[in-house]
């Protein structure tokens, strides 16, 4: 009887060693808000205008043998953008930007991803802003991954990216002058292991 | 006279009247202008301030005219059974749509729990905060209550025109002041 519960305890080591390995499922950590959305684009050329996309969802696989498999989707929810400023906010959200009433997702889908060292890689994906879908290139970087105090497992990554305005078609945007051309968007982002 | 009677209106009436129908004008025109700037316009800031500035002003002449309105009477309407109503109800949205666009006005910059200043120095706090967007929803109540005002003061202004030109009548002269009755 012993015997065999030291098998089974055995098998059951091997298998969970063996599915850690395989392809992980991770749902990002946006209950607790372990995850964020920043974008910076320039202000008259004089300073960065921060701002962020405060609620948003989404999910990716992770595959330590074949990382060529890893794939992340997010949801983002355009109307939650907050530049804390109310008036900004409001003209952001307005058909003059974001037309958050007739484009109230923007979503990003992965199409590859290529390691490029131990922890970083580019994220390859199509992502869909105002009606529009462009193939962006995310440099990103595992910060770290491991299990959490609570019973949960998360792993972490930061991307950065660069997006061109004038690819979305925002009619006020062009109106801001070429300097703010180019969004730098920054992510830093939390899954839990499912 | 002050106080109205039963079949005029006094100075602090027509004043309020005329006072607030330029202002009204004023801001309308000053809103729609300020819509069309660019961002690279000298006035993109400076617009929307003084119509923010003016706007307030016009909400406390609107609560002042509201107070002097209940302790006084209103002279009796001129005209056929439908010119009485019709004008009541007219006036009475008026009333209403002058509330609805200097508060809806308000709650806009003061969505995010921030006040603003008006004339560059008088501090405006920020009462009603419920969420980001009711920024939005006020814009847009804004929008709706402006607009329904200027399309009634046309209809206000040809009432009037009609008591005077065609019934002959007291009405446009009362609010001119200029109504040979006492």
């Amino acid at each position: 009887m012993k015997f065999k519960m030291i098998v089974a305890s055995l098998c059951m080591a091997l298998f969970t060693s063996l599915s850690a390995q395989a392809a992980e499922n991770y749902v990002i950590d946006t209950q607790k808000h372990h995850a964020f959305i920043q974008f910076k684009v320039k202000h008259l050329g004089y300073s960065w205008l921060l701002g962020r996309f405060d609620a948003f969802t989404g999910s990716f696989t992770y595959d330590a043998k074949h990382p060529e498999k890893n794939s992340v989707k997010v949801i983002i929810d355009t109307a939650s953008i907050d530049s804390n400023h109310a008036k900004r906010d409001k003209h952001l959200r307005s058909a003059d930007f974001f037309d958050v009433g007739k484009y109230p997702t923007a979503t990003f889908e992965s199409t590859s991803y290529q390691a490029t060292g131990k922890n970083s890689a580019i994220l390859k994906g199509k992502l869909t802003l105002r009606g529009v879908t462009k193939e962006i290139a995310i440099d990103l970087t595992q910060i770290g991954a491991g299990p959490d105090p609570w019973g949960g497992y998360r792993r972490g990554f930061e991307g950065h990216t660069t997006l061109h305005l004038s690819d979305y078609h925002m009619p006020f945007a062009p109106k801001l002058g070429p300097v703010s051309e180019d969004v730098e968007l920054y992510l830093s982002i939390e899954g839990i292991r499912q | 006279m002050l106080r109205n009677t039963s079949t005029s209106y006094g100075v602090v009436s027509i004043g309020q009247h005329w006072l607030m129908a330029i202002v009204i004008f004023a801001l309308f025109g000053l809103g729609v202008w300020m819509k069309g700037l660019g961002y690279y316009d000298a006035w993109y800031h400076k617009a929307p301030d003084l119509h923010q500035s003016i706007g307030m002003v016009a909400m406390a002449l609107l609560m002042l005219r509201l107070c002097w309105l209940s302790i006084n009477v209103k002279p009796a309407a001129l005209g056929a059974a439908w010119e009485r109503t019709g004008g009541m109800i007219a006036h009475r949205c008026f009333y209403l749509l002058m509330l609805m666009v200097t508060v809806s006005g308000y709650l806009i910059p003061t969505a995010r729990g921030e006040g603003f200043d008006i004339f560059g120095s008088i501090h405006m706090p920020a009462l009603i905060s419920l969420t980001a967007r009711q920024a939005d929803i006020n814009g847009a109540l804004h929008r709706y209550a402006a607009w329904s005002i200027m399309i009634l003061a046309t209809l206000h202004a040809l009432a009037a025109l009609k008591h005077h030109f065609v019934n002959k009548d007291d009405t446009l002269l009362r609010i001119l002041g200029t109504s040979p009755k006492p």
